[in-house]
């Protein structure tokens, strides 16, 4: 489990759009100068943002990364939904579900 | 001089990033009331604005998280969000280093305030400033508080810093206007976004209102969690504003609940 550098990842996409290029153009190159389990990897590349939010990624972090992956907000949304019906509930952190249900 | 404006109000991203998918009413009015803040703000004649943000790891992270952290910088820039996505065109907010440096002396005499002279706004930020100063043309200190990475500052540790920031503001012959902007209950960018805890956020308010230091100072952080999610730790900006104002009542002039925005929309205003 390395939370912490998945969200740092995460952290440094959001606020690098050299690294954002990158990133989208060769991942493994990226990837590979942070200290990532295979769940974690697989969840990246893929990229599973229900996975992600189940791991633990501060919400905060993931809906920029959600929307750099080409997420509209219901489809980030309904990505954690379905994160939460396949995974069960958030593993790690300060955003776990409630009820799971919201308002939209 | 001194204090000549203070209020708070909300930054959700939904406020301008999703304002399409909005009720009509509901962007209307709260947007309306935005308008009627930034007049109000206007007509005291600020040389510059603090704002008390609350953000979300645009520029800190958990590998050095201050609890208090003020802007030091000639200018900022932001939003750091798409702007498609925010629903904000990227631009250049003027700063003042001077001004800065001597409410960051003053401040440190009681809190340890950590200082940044680069900084880019995020929502928690951008949103207020696309509303309060939207042609850009006012001095802005951004402060940020901790409220994202566990562990928090304590509540009382909010509204010291807030008195603090009092004591700085009047010790300056600038005009000082200063803003919190956070949420109160909300559950913001999970599969609960746009739960709303209606009677929370207006108990809350209440004491804010009232500048009910006890009351407010009360709340533990697995309270707030439960009842009023990961956002209402933000209720720290509606605190430390407290705190720059004892004594002083304030106002209520918009709440509403709108989920699509995330957030129980506020505007506020202390009555100095």
């Amino acid at each position: 489990m390395s939370l912490y550098y998945t969200q740092k990842l995460l952290y440094n996409l959001n606020r690098d759009p050299a690294l954002q290029a990158a990133y989208l153009a060769d991942k493994d190159s990226v990837l590979k100068n942070y200290t990532l389990d295979e769940e974690e990897l697989a969840a990246l590349k893929k990229p599973d943002i229900g996975m992600l939010y189940i791991l633990g990624v501060n919400g905060q972090i993931l809906m920029h990364y959600a929307a750099m992956c080409g997420y509209a907000w219901p489809e980030y949304i309904q990505a954690m939904r379905d994160g939460l019906a396949k995974h069960g509930n958030v593993r790690a952190g300060i955003y776990a579900t409630t009820d799971g249900k919201g308002a939209i | 001089m001194s204090l000549v404006f203070a209020g708070v109000c909300s930054h959700a991203p939904g406020i301008t990033g999703r304002a399409h998918m909005a009720d009509p009413d509901d962007k209307a009015t709260f947007h309306a009331a935005f308008d009627e803040m930034r007049v109000a703000l206007e007509a005291t004649k600020p040389d510059a604005l603090i704002v008390i943000a609350a953000e979300h790891f645009a520029n800190f992270f958990m590998d050095n998280m201050p609890a208090y952290c003020m802007g030091m910088g000639q200018e900022y820039h932001g939003p750091i969000e798409d702007p498609d996505w925010l629903g904000i065109a990227r631009t250049t907010i003027p700063g003042n280093p001077d001004l800065s440096q001597r409410i960051i002396q003053t401040v440190q005499q009681d809190v340890d305030l950590a200082y940044a002279e680069e900084w880019k706004f995020d929502h928690g930020i951008s949103v207020p400033l696309n509303f309060l100063t939207p042609r850009y043309d006012l001095d802005i200190i951004p402060v940020n508080i901790n409220c994202q990475g566990p562990p928090l500052t304590p509540l009382h540790r909010a509204w010291k810093f807030g008195e603090a920031l009092r004591k700085a503001c009047d010790a300056v012959p600038e005009r000082i206007a200063i803003v919190g902007t956070g949420g109160i209950s909300h559950w913001p960018a999970t599969p609960d976004s746009g739960k709303i805890n209606v009677a929370w956020d207006k108990a809350f308010l209440d004491e804010w209102q009232a500048n009910d230091k006890d009351a407010m100072l009360r709340y533990t952080d697995a309270e707030t969690l439960r009842d009023a999610g990961q956002g209402g730790f933000e209720i720290r900006t509606f605190i430390a504003v407290s705190g720059a104002t004892a004594g002083s009542t304030a106002k209520v002039h918009y709440y509403r609940p709108i989920p699509i925005f995330a957030v129980g929309c506020t505007v506020g205003i202390v009555e100095l």
